[in-house]
């Protein structure tokens, strides 16, 4: 099978204000499951309505790592390598609660290259992740190693 | 909470041995279709040993260790209480499968903040006997009772 090259991004190809292809997910309750298999994260809160609902939560919310990993995708993607990333932090400042429908949760991420590195050939990425409108992450931020 | 826990740190003895099938779900989890989390030729070509981990696969790596240190009943964390707060990963180098990883907790801070505990936790992540792969600094509030 020929292996498609995995694209890399040059530095000198990249300026501050680049705009990320933005991602729209739809995080659904099944995913949740996954993501707790996975991740060994088994806290009820994410998979069940009354342990939720009992720590004041409309019902179960989304790992916040969940959405930690997926502001991470918006870069993964862009840049190709996912070594390529030295760094990626978040804050979380909102829960997403998760529908018991199809579509659960529809998240919408969107990046912008904050500043460069000339010495180091990074990147900063500045991420914005939001659910109904309202931002879920804070200072939400990857550096990347760029060719 | 003890502040005496304040610049302790905790050395995991049980070693993290990432497996590709391991990293195969998480990237399924996420969602993520990059053929480097699945594809040994594909990662090979792109200069790594073997498949790459989602740069959060940290967070399984170390969440044993970390659990052993934050469920101590002597560190007086209430978990039905804990939140979140943030999550930063240094990556020094992609882990890979294959990796052999062990984790050192180190407790940074434990601070009030209005009425809440606010713990800082840094994990140092490293492969054989010393070579850095990954920092993780992760922030735990637990809310004070109001």
């Amino acid at each position: 099978m020929a292996e498609e090259p995995i694209r890399t991004i040059n530095y000198v190809d990249v300026s501050v204000g680049d705009i990320l292809p933005p991602l729209d997910l739809s995080i659904p309750r099944s995913q949740l499951v996954r993501y707790a298999g996975a991740s060994g994260d088994f806290n009820p809160i994410h998979w069940n309505d009354r342990a939720a609902t009992a720590v004041g939560l409309p019902s179960v919310i989304v790992h916040g790592m969940l959405t930690m990993a997926l502001a991470g995708r918006i870069v993964t993607d862009w840049i190709g390598d996912p070594g390529a990333v030295a760094e990626l932090g978040v804050r979380f400042t909102r829960p997403i609660p998760v529908r018991d429908d199809d579509i659960g949760a529809a998240l919408a991420i969107t990046a912008v290259v904050g500043a460069l590195d000339e010495q180091a050939r990074t990147a900063r990425v500045d991420i914005t992740a939001r659910y109904a409108g309202q931002t879920v992450l804070g200072k939400a931020r990857a550096i990347v190693r760029l060719g | 909470m003890d502040q005496a826990y304040v610049g302790r740190s905790f050395s995991f003895a049980d070693a993290y041995e990432v497996g590709r099938e391991s990293i195969r779900q998480f990237a399924q989890a996420i969602g993520d279709e990059n053929p480097l989390y699945v594809d040994q030729v594909a990662a090979q070509t792109a200069g790594h040993l073997d498949v790459v981990a989602p740069p959060t696969f940290v967070i399984a790596v170390i969440a044993r260790a970390q659990d052993a240190v934050m469920f101590d009943p002597a560190l007086g964390l209430d978990f039905s209480r804990v939140v979140h707060g943030d999550q930063r990963f240094v990556h020094h180098r992609p882990v890979v499968a294959g990796d052999v990883l062990r984790s050192t907790v180190h407790i940074d801070s434990i601070r009030v903040m209005a009425g809440n505990d606010v713990i800082g936790v840094r994990t140092e992540v490293v492969s054989g006997s010393s070579e850095p792969v990954c920092t993780a600094f992760g922030t735990l509030v637990s809310r004070g009772v109001s």
